[in-house]
Parts: C-alpha cells; structure tokens; sequence
C-alpha cells in the first residue's frame, strides 16, 4: 500500500517536513528558471532590474561626484558629447552645478526603495487582511470589503495628492501616502483567491487531520495563491515608482536637492530653453527602470499565473 | 427593467460619496497639529479676531463626529466654504476652471479611444504583424512612461525646437475671444471666431496627447485581446462563412462585443485621466482644477484642496456610474 504521503507536520519530524518544502521549492525553482530562460523579454527585464538594484545599493561608492555637491562655476552644462561639455559631468550639470549622472545614479536608490517599501508593506497588511476576510468571512468581511470598495472609487493619484498636501512632503509620508490605497489590490486578490481556494478538498483534508485555522491558512492555501500575489506585486512596482516620481515631480514627494527623479525632471523643467538634458534624462532614468520591472512583471505573469492575464 | 438597474446603481453610488466625504474630512482633521495652526502657518501675521473667526466657521470648538455633521450638512447644500489665499467661495473658483479641465479631459480621451480602438482592432486582426508588434511595444511604452516626463519632451521637441506649438496655457493672447460657455473650441465655433478657434486647438494639441497617450495605451492593449477572444467564437466563422465582407465581419460583428472589457477599462482610466490632469495641467500652465489644486497645496489654503478633491472623486464615481449604465446596454445579458 504506497500512497503519496501529504506533507504534513503531524506526521514526519519537524526537520523532515522544512527539509521535503526545501526540496521542493528548489525543484519549482529549477523549473521556474528553465521557463524563464526561455523568456527573452523576462530575462531582459531582469537583466536590467538587477542592474539597477547593483546601482541602488552601490550608487554612493562608485558616482563619480557628490550628487548635492553644488558648484556654481559649473551650471547647465551640456553633456560631454556637446559643445561646452567636458568629460567631468558625462550628462552635464544642473542650475546648480550639480552633476546630473552622479544624481540620477543616487536617484536609483531612492526609486527602488519607495517602490520596494510600498509594495511590500502593501502585500503584507493586504495579503493578512484578505487571508482573515476571505477564510472566516462574516462581519470582519464585510467591513474591510467596503472600506476597499471605497477607496477604490478615490483616483489613485488624486488621493496621493491630497494626502501628501495633508501630511506634508518627505519620504516616509510618501510611503504611508501610496501604501495607504497599496494594500486594497492584494487584499481584493487575496481575498478572492482564498475564497476558491477554501472550497477545495485539500483544505477539508487539512480541517479532518486537525490543522488549526493559522495552519491552513500559512501552510496549505498560501502556497497555493504565493504566485499571484508576486506577480501582481512586480506590476505594481512599476507603477508605485512613477507614482512617486509623479509627486516628487509636483513638489510634493521627495524635495529638490535630494535627488530623486521625479524632482530632477521638475527643476529640469524651469531650464527647458536652455538645457533640455536635465529633465530628458532624469526620465529616461524613470522610463527605463519602469520597462524594466513590468517586462519582468508581464514574464511572471505568463509564468506563474497566466490566469491573471484577464486583469489588466 | 434597465430603468430598475439605472437606480439601483444610482443608490449605491450615494454612499460612496458620502463616504468619499469622511475619509477626506477625517485625513484632514486627524492630521497632527492644530488645524488654525496649520492653515495659518504660511499666512503671516493673522489677528486674534481671525482665528476666532475660522474656528467658529470650521466649528473647531465642538467635537469630530458634530464637526463631521456640519461638514457633511454643509457639503450637501454645495457650501465648500471660502479660500484662505483668493477671498472667494470655493465653489465659485471650482466653477470658472472647470470648464478647461473638461475640455482638456474631453480631447485627451477623444485622441486616446481615437487612436487606442483602430489599433486595438487591426493588432488583433493582423496579429503577429509588424504593425501589431509595433503598436504594442508603442503601447507598453505608453504604460511605463511617466506622463510630465511625456509633456516636457513634446514640449522640448515641438515648441523649443521646432516651434510649431504653443506651450502653455488655453490660448494666444492676442486673440479675443467672446465666452459663452467657457469650452474654448466650442466658443469659438458659436461665434464664428476662426483665428480663436486655430489657437485653441493649437494649444489643445500637446495637452490632449500627454493626458491621453497612458489611456490609449491600456485601451489598445484591451482591444487587441478582447478582439483576439471574440475573433475566435462561432458567430464570427459563421458570419464569414455566410459570405460576409471581411469589413462587417469585424465592424458589426466582433467589435461590438468586443467593446464590452473594454468599456469597462474606459471606466477605470477615467481615474487616470483626472489623476493625469493634475499633472499635465501643471506641466502646460492649463488654468484648470489640476493646476488650482496644485498650487493651492503650497499655499496651504485647505478648504480649495479640500473643495477640488471632492469634485475630482465625485466626477469619477459618476463617470464609472455612466460607464455601469453604458455596459448594460451594450451587453444586454446583464439586464435580467
């Protein structure tokens, strides 16, 4: 009598279980890897992704100048490759003498730091939250489903606006600004994928064999909804760092002198006559990384749950 | 019983404004920080006299759930209370740059389902085509690109360099133009007034391609697939294998259901279209509500801000009350 064992903690050691998960995460991976592989734009997306997670974490060690370092010998000058522009400022300096290539590279960091903290402080407060409504359902359900319904109905940007005009600029306003609306999309998929998911035999399986309700939930149906939710949090990466270079651009995110994208293209923008460079390349930068991470996000999606392909 | 839905969506909508109106009321109020304190922080000298004042008209002295009333009372009978910076009520300010946001969201989306449904139509159509693979990375660049970065750029090429367009504001100064309802392009017509209307479109041109290009993106990518689903069903081998021209194939009998998601995504985008002219009304000077709010932030004058995120929110649930109403009538199955 060989029947497929589940995995369940109750029966093997502790040390067996983790191992046996261990296991098998490494084959899913293995696997993930190959489909990947074969996915050209998947692997460019990434490619370039870490490549900027490399400039992010390494920025202030390799710039070639302070980026706040002002100079005022040196303003709006023109990249190397024009008249007037030197080797010293590769794409030129702002009405500040600052050098533009130094900025936009510390930029990086601040983008892929508002982008890493919103999605992931969202994923956890929404996916928690969905888990709770959508397994015991009741009033707790309907209270937070309304709530998300509302703000739902609040324009995205609208409401990061009047935030931030509330609580005033800086970066972990920012933060709290996007993650505040952020948790609403996770906790509607959450919420939805658990629903489904609590239908289905293994979970009964689980109840019989007397799994508490906190077991089912992290062990059985998590791993069961884990790919939509990264899917969905690379695509909203994308989206969170415009978002911030959106209000950084308005003034209201991160303030000029730091540098963040956003606010780079604002000041290049008082300066277009003269030095169009400052606000191009500023959103090249933006452009770039945001490609980056949705080609990564749409790879993803075609991979792990190409259910989702219905939303967009 | 359409007539039966229409209301009941009307019904549900009533609570998400005045729901709408306490998330807004409460960020307001909970805020740390005395709101006289705030409001005034950038005002300069304000006497005794004055802060008495507001804190009587913002019933500062009672407690949060009778100030709630009182905003909501106030609300309802469309008193928005009156700008710190401008002396005016909030309404009246809201009603005269109305009419450029409007016009401005009327062309962005104009030139969005424009160009978005013809491209949609014809990557499904012709798919995996040149055209196809080019209208597509064009679309998914319209999704990543930050949209002031868009307006700077068109601004820089089309205005700096090539000086074909204007690059802000509604119209050329030395046109007069007599204002009847205030959409430029429309009053122009009705007065029979060409050179204004020229310059109004000139100076709608740029705006309406910034604000529209994200919307054309996302609708073109849900056309082409709804396409490519609908292409696929049984009645549109059949209609072909009735003999029917390849044009009414596609027109008359895929299109329209095709066109339901992405009715349904139009809805959606009209948040982006108000969220996006807040920043191309910015990046063009446009003197609409997105402009008016912007630059009522950095004044802090809180009953404006107040006053013009309220009717960006009420604008949506209505467009998205419009879109619901537009849906049932295009896919008659929903109506039972």
């Amino acid at each position: 009598m060989s029947q497929i064992q589940p995995i369940s903690p109750d029966k093997m050691s502790k040390r067996d279980y983790y191992l046996t998960r261990l296991r098998l995460t490494g084959k899913n991976f293995k696997e993930f890897m190959g489909k990947m592989s074969r996915n050209p734009s998947g692997m460019f997306g990434l490619i370039i992704f870490l490549f900027f997670v490399f400039l992010a974490i390494a920025g202030p060690y390799i710039v070639p100048k302070d980026p706040m370092a002002i100079s005022l010998t040196d303003r709006l000058l023109p990249p190397f490759w024009m008249e007037g522009g030197s080797r010293e400022h590769l794409l030129g300096t702002d009405q500040l003498g600052m050098d533009l290539f130094s900025r936009i590279i510390a930029g990086t960091r601040i983008s892929l730091l508002i982008g890493v903290l919103t999605v992931s402080i969202s994923i956890v407060i929404g996916t928690v939250l969905g888990l709770l409504a959508g397994y015991y359902r009741g009033i707790l359900d309907t209270v937070l489903a309304r709530f998300a319904d509302l703000l739902l109905s609040f324009p995205w940007l609208i409401f990061a606006i009047f935030t931030m005009a509330v609580i005033g600029p800086g970066f972990y306003n920012l933060v709290f600004a996007l993650t505040f609306k952020g948790w609403v999309g996770f906790f509607r998929l959450v919420r939805g994928d658990v629903m489904a998911e609590k239908t289905k035999e293994y979970v009964d399986a689980a109840k019989a064999l007397g799994q508490s309700d906190l077991n089912i939930m992290a062990r059985e149906i998590m791993p069961n909804i884990l790919n939509s939710i990264i899917v969905l949090g690379t695509l909203r990466m994308g989206f969170m760092i415009i978002m911030e270079a959106s209000l950084s651009f308005l003034g209201l995110g991160i303030q000029y002198p730091e540098p963040a994208w956003g606010s780079i293209v604002n000041i290049g923008r008082d300066h277009m006559l003269s030095a169009w460079w400052i606000s191009t390349f500023a959103g090249v930068a933006i452009l770039v990384l945001v490609l980056a991470i949705n080609m990564l996000g749409e790879s993803l999606r075609d991979i792990l749950d190409p259910r989702l392909r219905r939303i967009e | 019983m359409q007539l039966a839905r229409i209301i009941e969506r009307i019904l549900i909508a009533i609570p998400v404004i005045i729901g709408i109106g306490i998330i807004i009321f409460l960020i307001m109020r909970l805020t740390p920080g005395d709101p006289i304190d705030i409001m005034m922080g950038q005002a300069g000298h304000v006497s005794e006299r004055e802060v008495e004042l507001l804190r009587e008209q913002w019933h500062l002295d009672e407690s949060l759930g009778v100030q709630l009333g009182y905003f909501l009372k106030d609300l309802v009978q469309g008193d928005m209370g009156t700008s710190f910076t401008k002396g005016r009520p909030v309404w009246d300010l809201i009603k005269q740059a109305l009419p450029a946001t409007v016009e401005l969201a009327f062309f962005g989306a104009f030139f969005a389902l424009l160009v978005a449904i013809p491209i949609g139509v014809i990557s499904a159509v012709k798919q995996n085509s040149l055209i196809d693979k080019i209208s597509m990375a064009g679309a998914f660049f319209g999704i990543c690109m930050p949209i002031f970065w868009l307006g700077i750029l068109l601004i820089i090429i089309f205005s700096i360099n090539l000086g074909w367009l204007p690059t802000y504001g509604r119209i050329s100064y030395d046109v007069n133009l007599q204002q009847v309802t205030g959409f430029y392009v429309l009053d122009s017509i009705i007065t029979g007034n060409w050179p204004a209307l020229v310059s109004a479109i000139k100076h709608l041109i740029m705006p309406s391609i910034t604000l529209g290009f994200p919307m054309a993106a996302i609708v073109a990518r849900v056309m082409r697939s709804s396409m490519l689903e609908v292409l696929r069903n049984d009645y549109v081998v059949m209609a072909r294998a009735k003999g029917l021209r390849e044009y009414t194939v596609i027109v008359k009998h895929a299109m329209r259901n095709a066109m339901i998601p992405t009715v349904t995504v139009i809805g959606l985008e009209v948040g982006m279209l108000l969220g996006g002219n807040m920043i191309v009304e910015t990046v063009f000077s446009w003197p609409g509500l997105g402009r008016l709010v912007v630059s009522s932030i950095f004044v802090r004058d809180y009953p404006l801000v107040q006053g013009v995120v309220i009717i960006y929110a009420f604008t949506f649930v209505a467009a998205n009350l419009i879109v619901d109403i537009l849906y049932t009538y295009l896919n008659p199955k929903i109506s039972m």
